[in-house]
């Protein structure tokens, strides 16, 4: 029984996009030019891997189904029942290290727990020592406070970070791109009141816009973890989603920055001798708008869109750390790092539960900007063929 | 006023070198010349020679990051500043050599007073107080023509119009009295009625304190008028060198001769100006052998093959050059035979003065902007840009409009063809008022109505291809055209404007200026217009380059009879191109008529004082220079 959470649709739009820009090169035209400039660079096509890796794990991660349980009661109420849990196709393909709890926290490839306890010991006798793990030689990044491991929760906030920063960025751009064209292009009265409304948003202070409305709407719905059968629409469909309320949330309180960005940069085109030389070809504003000055601001959309990335996906850690981000059954860099913080205070520290986190976000954020950097170039006809 | 023999500043085969991605830019490469005490030396050449580059070595500028000096020196007295060190440098800067930069708008700091600014130098080079470097300095200022210095040394920038500003930048580079003052392009940024006097003043400075003074430019008549001794300057290297007298009245390379012939005077009005082929070429790939090989019109089969050296040859021809043409041996070898040139003499160009029907006519035009103050913008004035001009334009004529900057003539030339809208008056195309037309309406008459603009870098969209932005107007004026055929009127006005069918998938920034302003030509060309408005459209030209344009636009408008609205301030341009000439002053027409009559006898005050104030080298001696003759060929 397949669920769909609202967050899984991000993902899915994220790989179609990304599916059509390959069919899109098989052609000539201009996607074609820019991944032969991609090409160039090893650096860049070494980023797309790791980025694609990525992907692959975030759309893994997004199409679950629950498991029929075939017990007698199942058959006594008239067909099946179905698990509470949907587990994804990267839990499934995980399941060793999923299911691979141990008591406690044990430091990577360790063979026996961090901490003594009591053990009776053949003779009777009771000592304390460290255990010996259930599972020794599978945890390469150790395991949690509660057993489990560490790789497993870092690879499960992929998805997270994926969501949170693809999800708010494409409520951002389209909203910037738009507000900030009509604003900077036509002025007067319209760039008044979106001037007017960003500057508004822009001085309610971030956080406690963020967690009024998580608190509104965040709280009821899908959690994280199990799937209640009242979150549940057309058998398969879960519309409210805790984890979809703060991409949108995000993506509304961050658009203010790009669409300052976008007015000022419209401005400056607007009056450039082109956009002029246009007009007196007779095009007409939308022309105009789509043909000389959207494609003139690619650069700024993708250089915010890396730092906008980059940011969305610590807010999301921050968040989780006052308990207003994503769910706690979630997984998530965000909560791990947020344990991390009591674990660092300890002696000896556990740094393992951070190190993943870290690693999990470096891996995600420093090839994300290598991209996006050469995308930039690689848009622009003036730094193509160096 | 004669001065001492020994030169003050020397620079001995200079050599400046720049990383580029391709390859290294020999951007000055063995340049020597001596500029004695009191005296002018000129720099001069078509932009991308080098003659920037050599100012900045000199003051020893180069940018450390992508550039170095590669060779050569620079004796300033005693000292060789080539090898000072930075600190040392800093004392030399300023004190005894210092410089004036073309843009007096981004030379000054907008947030300190320009006394302080002027001020600073003083007090770090002549270890004065606070006190006595403020007392200098307002006489600084009054020296340099401020009535009221005192008011000017608490002033800000913005507050001071280009030409006080030059002024200021003036007093702060000869506060200390250096011995050499570098001027590099120092008037090109200013208007032409205020040109002159930043130049006078310059030579007043000069000869009160005897400085020696490198002035660059590529302005002709300014070298002409007020340099001492001329050097041409041509991919890094200097090809001819000489007092001003000789090197005008005589010149000898057939780079000073073309640069020369190519400028637009009354007396070429009935030619196609002689322009220079091409463009200079990149300093990272020059020629082998003469580097002005391929562009020259004496090209001769040895010139691409041996590099000519600067020398005097000999008394006969009066001051060095860098050319074959006048070396004995070379011209008595198999290599003088002369290339056969595909640029013959210039055609005449004749066209014909009778009464042409009136295409456009402009009556009572208003344009003003409003000046909103205040929580609810209250408009609480008008700049009145364009007020109240009438001006018609004939079938196939040249109308010139001119003025200093900031007279409205660009506003009203856009107001004409409605990029801008005017309050009030009436543009009669062919019995129709544009100006009560709506935006749709408006759009039919568009195919009739281009414009061509100044900037050749801001006017073409970077990011689409040649093929897109010629026929972007195609596309839009004339939807029911198929594809195949827009490429074809695409490539074939691309080849009359002199560009190849190869440009169509190219984008802008593979061109150079000249070839983006012969696309934005061909852009205008493509919805075959019978108006066009050319704002300013040669004005960020080189005067080689410029003079292909202006050769491009004339024969254009003879092939397809294309009426012209001429926006310039440059008169030179107006004497070659056009039939009436209105002159513009605030907004308002002051005088309004035949070329002919209003250069020889100018009524108003205005135009007297415009033409009074721009350097003008006498047509005759333009057009007396020939180019030299190869004597016959070997057999």
């Amino acid at each position: 029984m397949p669920i769909i959470l609202a967050t899984d649709l991000f993902v899915y739009l994220l790989v179609a996009a990304g599916a059509y820009f390959v069919v899109k090169t098989r052609g000539a035209g201009q996607a074609a030019d820019v991944l032969r400039e991609l090409r160039k660079r090893r650096l860049t096509m070494a980023a797309l891997t790791v980025l694609a890796i990525y992907a692959g794990v975030a759309l893994m991660d997004s199409v679950r189904w629950r498991d029929a349980l075939d017990s007698d009661v199942a058959a006594g109420n008239n067909g099946r029942i179905y698990s509470p849990e949907a587990l994804s196709l990267l839990d499934r393909a995980l399941g060793g290290l999923r299911l691979a709890q141990e008591k406690t926290y044990s430091s990577p490839l360790a063979s026996r727990l961090f901490t003594k306890e009591n053990a009776l010991l053949a003779s009777g006798e009771v000592r304390r020592e460290y255990a010996p793990l259930k599972y020794p030689g599978i945890h390469l990044l150790g395991t949690d406070k509660v057993g489990s491991d560490v790789l497993y929760m870092a690879v499960k906030g992929v998805r997270t970070a994926i969501i949170i920063g693809a999800g708010a960025t494409i409520i951002i751009i389209p909203f910037a791109i738009f507000f900030g064209v009509i604003a900077g292009y036509f002025g007067g009265v319209i760039d008044d009141v979106i001037q007017y409304v960003y500057t508004t948003l822009a001085s309610i202070p971030g956080v406690l816009l963020i967690v009024a409305f998580m608190l509104l709407f965040g709280n009821r719905g899908y959690q994280g973890g199990s799937v209640a059968p009242d979150d549940v629409v057309l058998g398969v469909f879960v519309p409210n989603d805790r984890l979809m309320w703060l991409c949108l949330i995000l993506g509304i309180t961050s658009w203010t920055d790009l669409c300052r960005l976008i007015r000022g940069e419209t401005l400056k085109l607007r009056e450039l001798e082109y956009v002029q030389a246009a007009r007196a070809l007779g095009a007409g504003k939308l022309r105009i708008i789509y043909a000389h000055v959207v494609p003139n601001l690619m650069h700024l959309v993708v250089i915010t869109f890396v730092l906008q990335f980059s940011s969305l996906v610590l807010a999301e850690a921050v968040l989780s750390y006052i308990g207003i981000g994503v769910g706690p059954q979630t997984g998530s860099w965000g909560n791990m790092i947020n344990t991390a913080r009591l674990e660092l205070s300890r002696a000896p520290v556990v740094w393992w539960n951070l190190a993943g986190a870290f690693a999990g976000m470096f891996f995600l954020v420093l090839p994300a900007n290598v991209f996006a950097d050469a995308v930039r170039d690689a848009l622009d006809p003036r730094l193509r063929n160096r | 006023m004669k001065e001492s023999q020994t030169p003050v500043v020397e620079v001995i085969g200079l050599k400046t070198y720049f990383r580029s991605s391709s390859g290294v830019a020999r951007a000055v490469d063995g340049v020597s010349f001596g500029i004695r005490k009191g005296s002018t030396f000129a720099l001069v050449g078509e932009s991308g020679c080098g003659k920037s580059v050599t100012a900045l070595s000199i003051i020893g500028l180069i940018d450390r990051h992508s550039g170095w000096i590669e060779g050569g020196k620079v004796r300033l007295g005693n000292e060789e500043l080539t090898s000072l060190d930075e600190s040392t440098m800093r004392q030399v800067r300023g004190m005894r050599v210092s410089m004036i930069f073309q843009e007096p708008m981004t030379s000054l700091n907008p947030v300190i007073c320009v006394g302080e600014q002027v001020a600073e130098g003083i007090r770090l080079h002549q270890k004065a107080s606070k006190q006595d470097a403020r007392v200098i300095t307002v006489a600084m200022l009054s020296r340099v023509g401020f009535d009221e210095p005192e008011r000017i040394y608490r002033a800000y920038p913005h507050t001071l119009s280009g030409g006080q500003r030059q002024r200021v930048m003036i007093a702060m580079a000869v506060a200390c009295k250096p011995e050499l003052l570098i001027a590099d392009e120092p008037t090109t940024a200013l208007d032409v009625t205020i040109q002159e006097g930043i130049v006078r003043l310059i030579k007043e400075m000069q000869s009160e304190t005897s400085m020696a003074v490198l002035l660059i430019t590529h302005n002709m008549a300014l070298v002409y008028k007020n340099a001492d001794e001329v050097g041409v300057m041509y991919a890094g290297k200097i090809v001819e060198a000489g007092s001003v007298k000789t090197l005008f009245s005589k010149p000898l390379h057939p780079y000073t001769i073309k640069l020369l012939r190519s400028m637009p005077v009354a007396g070429q009005r009935t030619h196609a100006l002689d322009a220079i082929r091409g463009s200079v070429p990149d300093a990272a790939s020059y020629p082998s052998g003469c580097r002005f090989s391929g562009r020259c019109p004496r090209e001769m089969a040895g010139c691409a093959q041996k590099e000519p050296e600067l020398v005097l040859r000999g008394q006969e021809h009066g001051h060095p050059v860098a050319c074959h043409l006048y070396d004995a041996p070379f011209m008595a070898s198999r290599s003088a035979r002369l290339v056969a040139s595909a640029e013959g003499v210039p055609a005449p160009l004749d066209k014909t003065h009778n009464e042409r029907p009136v295409l456009l006519e402009v009556r009572n035009l208003k344009t003003w902007y409003p000046i909103r103050r205040g929580l609810f913008k209250r408009v609480v004035g008008h700049v009145k840009a364009v007020d109240g001009i009438s001006l018609s334009i004939r079938k196939g004529m040249t109308l010139a409009l001119v003025g200093e900057s900031g007279c409205g003539k660009s506003t009203a030339g856009k107001s004409i063809i409605r990029l801008i809208t005017p309050d009030a008056g009436e543009v009669l195309y062919m019995g129709k008022d544009l100006c009560a037309m709506k935006e749709g309406e408006l759009r039919p008459l568009r195919r009739r109505m281009q414009m061509i603009f100044q900037d050749p870098y801001s006017s073409l969209d970077p990011r689409r291809t040649i093929m897109n932005t010629v026929g972007e107007g195609l596309e839009i004026l004339y939807p029911e055209m198929s594809r195949r055929s827009r490429i074809a009127k695409t490539a074939s006005v691309l080849e009359r404007v002199g560009l190849g069918y190869d440009a169509l998938n190219r984008y802008p920034h593979e061109f150079s200026g000249g070839q983006r302003q012969r696309i934005g030509i061909a852009r205008a060309l493509a919805v075959e217009p019978e108006f066009i408005v050319c704002d300013e459209a040669v004005s960020a030209l080189d005067v080689s380059v410029q003079a292909q344009i202006l050769n491009l636009l004339k024969s254009i408008q003879l092939d397809m009879g294309i009426a012209m609205l001429f926006i310039t301030h440059d008169l030179g341009v107006v004497e070659y191109m056009a039939d009436e000439v209105a002159v513009m002053y605030d907004g308002k027409i002051v005088e309004h008529g035949n070329v002919e009559e209003i250069f020889a006898r100018p009524r108003h005050e205005y135009t007297k004082k415009l033409l009074a104030a721009v350097p003008r080298i006498d047509s005759a001696l333009i057009e007396s220079l020939k180019l030299p003759v190869v004597p016959a060929a070997w057999p």
